[in-house]
């Protein structure tokens, strides 16, 4: 029988199938672990006397909590002493358990989604799973990357298994191509758009299409974190030349002849010709404009020329009114007071790129304050290697320390009340960025954009 | 696990469509290291204003919302992040179910975990629901069934997640059970 991708995966991985009374018992090649959904799991296997079965399968790093303003006096500015112990903890289970923590002294320390692939043990083929629902962005190898709750970490470090019921298959078609001045982050907010917030619910999403196709790892990864925010439980797509030629060389990737070994065996990690999908959507490449978020959940979004449609219920009417936004008012011009570039949608040296084109030689508006917070220790080289820093302290943003910052604001990094940011994460839900903040989601190239404007501006009117 | 297999209740709506974990249970409440006491936090932002004043119009501030036991709410409950420090908030605050026409997927499954109910209800009954704020609710988990204003609807429930709530069991004994078929995996595939 034709298979899709996820359904290959899915298949090799499974220890028990599923039967009309229980779950499917599913393997996990990879654990990856945060501060944050972590502790109560480590607790659960103190309390029955435990240990983590497979610590070689197993990584940990520390992101969420943790301050982008350097040490003063050796000393760390956690938020709050809660916060600095929510890292020491982990640091304490970790040793307890024989776990590998990406520390501050790590080289590969950053955000789990992030250090992930960089390190090479994000692989095609691997089931992985990490306490954290934007696990998903690991789908762009063709890995069936997704979150699972605190409860869930705990079985995986007891059993390296998760008990999942098969999700439905849902496969999203982007042909043509995107057009210029058009970013993988802009395709993720219009197909959310498209497909609405919980148009994934109960599936895996696999992405395909020649537009796909043309994308690099980093731009696959943009669109594969996102699928969350469309419901779906994890995003996928086919690895090939591209996806190869990212891993070739990673630390943890296999190396040399074995290397090219495992490249035959990905090969085959396609969907089938003929292979069945519960749902289907088709979405043409070239009709993606810069695209940008005027409401409170991500599906909330509009090509950036456009004015805000009429509210289409009153949750969305609600939604306007927090945002103190009305319809019929044009997106460009509305003046912003904050610009986060960063996160693990897009906090890799590409999105740093993009927003480092658009702040070349120009200032940050004196209305606004930027942040710009690499994803990882190895993007913020990256990017201090080529004197992307100094392009962004020349414009007067700030260059800060790698971790999740101001995408959930639970490190100090918050938005102030009422204030409006313009970000390049993944929600714009009320408060996310800090009690009453309110964000308007979009490309690294529309955020810099808009950072030197002082209000929102089409990103290809200034390249 | 707390065992739930029959629950006479009242419900308390909020009728919000896409309510977020985010809403449920802000980022900043999240450093903690334990998985107790998070009702305080439930939906901080809603009920609380900036000098954690409690704002009267909110429902949860109502007197009888923390006895109620059944959240009712819009479409989509549950969306974002997987953090199960939400269904938590709703656990501590005194919820044993939340009913609407559409769950978020991790949340559905987090909550199962902790003992919190999912009830994925037909449209009608939903929009009955929302109309007549604290009616009073049967839920008959062995039966799978709902009962509120004379109608009886059937609700989805993993056999597995049932026999957990019947019981009051959590699913790491069964995949503690399962050591022998993982442990045959794992060799299977070195080999
Ligand atoms: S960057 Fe944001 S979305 Fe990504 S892992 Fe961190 S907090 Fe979660």
């Amino acid at each position: 029988m034709p298979q899709s991708l996820f359904e290959k995966i899915w298949q090799r991985h499974e220890v028990v199938p599923q039967t009309a009374d229980t779950p499917a018992v599913l393997f996990i090649d990879l654990h990856l672990t945060h501060e944050v959904t972590s502790p109560q799991g480590f607790d659960m296997l103190r309390s029955r006397g435990l240990p983590v079965r497979r610590p070689d399968l197993t990584v940990a790093t520390i992101d969420h909590s943790t301050p982008t303003l350097p040490a003063v006096g050796g000393r760390r500015p956690y938020v709050t002493e809660q916060a600095r112990r929510q890292v020491e903890t982990l640091r304490r289970n970790c040793e307890e358990f024989g776990v590998k923590l990406h520390d501050w002294d790590s080289d590969f320390r950053g955000i789990v989604h992030v250090m992930g692939p960089e390190l090479g043990v994000t692989l095609p083929g691997k089931t992985i799973v990490c306490g954290d629902s934007h696990t998903s962005t690991h789908g762009a190898f063709g890995a069936l990357a997704f979150g699972v709750g605190t409860t869930e970490v705990g079985h995986v470090m007891a059993t390296q298994c998760v008990l999942q019921r098969k999700p439905k298959a849902m496969r999203i078609e982007v042909s043509g191509q995107l057009g210029a001045g058009v970013s993988a982050k802009d395709l993720i907010l219009h197909i959310i758009g498209t497909v609405g917030v919980s148009g994934g619910t109960g599936h895996v999403v696999e992405y395909a299409g020649s537009a796909i196709r043309a994308l690099d790892m980093e731009q696959r990864m943009t669109v594969c974190n996102m699928s969350i925010e469309a419901g779906a439980r994890a995003g996928m797509v086919a690895p090939d030349d591209t996806t190869f030629n990212y891993l070739r060389g990673r630390p943890l990737a296999p190396q040399g002849s074995a290397f090219d070994e495992a490249v035959q065996g990905w090969r085959t990690l396609r969907s089938d010709d003929d292979a069945s999908f519960d749902k289907l959507v088709s979405i043409d490449g070239a009709q993606v404009a810069p695209t940008i978020s005027y409401g409170t959940h991500p599906g909330m979004v509009i090509p950036i020329n456009q004015r805000i449609p009429d509210p289409a219920d009153a949750s969305e009417r609600k939604s306007l009114s927090y945002m103190g936004l009305s319809p019929g008012q044009e997106m460009l011009g509305t003046p912003i007071d904050v610009v986060f570039v960063g996160s693990c949608t897009n906090g890799r040296l590409s999105d740093l790129r993009a927003a480092a084109e658009q702040l070349k030689g120009r200032q940050v508006n004196p209305r606004v304050t930027m942040l710009v917070v690499p994803g990882s220790e190895q993007v913020q080289r990256a990017a201090e290697a080529e004197g992307l820093h100094e392009i962004f302290a020349a414009a007067g943003a700030q260059w800060r320390l790698p971790g999740c910052s101001m995408c959930l604001s639970m490190n100090g990094d918050i938005v102030p009340e009422g204030a409006l940011a313009v970000s390049t994460s993944n929600r714009n839900f009320e408060g996310r960025q800090g009690p009453g903040a309110r964000t308007l989601l979009a490309s690294p190239a529309t955020a810099a954009a808009a950072a030197v404007a002082g209000h929102v501006a089409d990103p290809r009117a200034a390249a | 696990m707390r065992k739930l297999d029959q629950l006479v209740a009242t419900t308390v709506v909020i009728p919000e469509d896409n309510v977020d974990t985010d809403q449920i249970i802000p980022g900043r409440f999240l450093t903690t290291t334990s998985s107790e006491g998070f009702g305080d936090f439930l939906f901080r932002d809603w009920r609380f204003d900036e000098n954690d004043n409690p704002k009267p119009d909110f429902v949860l501030n109502q007197p009888g919302a923390q006895e109620a036991g059944v959240l009712v709410t819009g479409v989509n409950f549950g969306c974002g992040s997987s953090r199960e420090h939400a269904p938590w908030a709703l656990r501590d605050f005194g919820f044993r179910a939340v009913v609407s026409s559409k769950i978020a997927d991790i949340f559905s499954s987090n909550a199962q975990k902790c003992g919190l109910l999912p009830v994925v209800v037909p449209e009608e009954m939903h929009d009955w629901l929302l109309a007549n704020p604290g009616a009073e609710v049967e839920i008959d988990v062995a039966r799978r069934t709902l009962k509120a204003g004379g109608q009886e609807i059937e609700f989805p429930l993993d056999g597995f997640a049932q026999h957990c709530f019947l019981n009051g069991v959590d699913a790491l004994g069964f995949l503690l059970e399962q050591d022998a078929a993982i442990t045959a995996y794992e060799q299977a595939r070195k080999a």
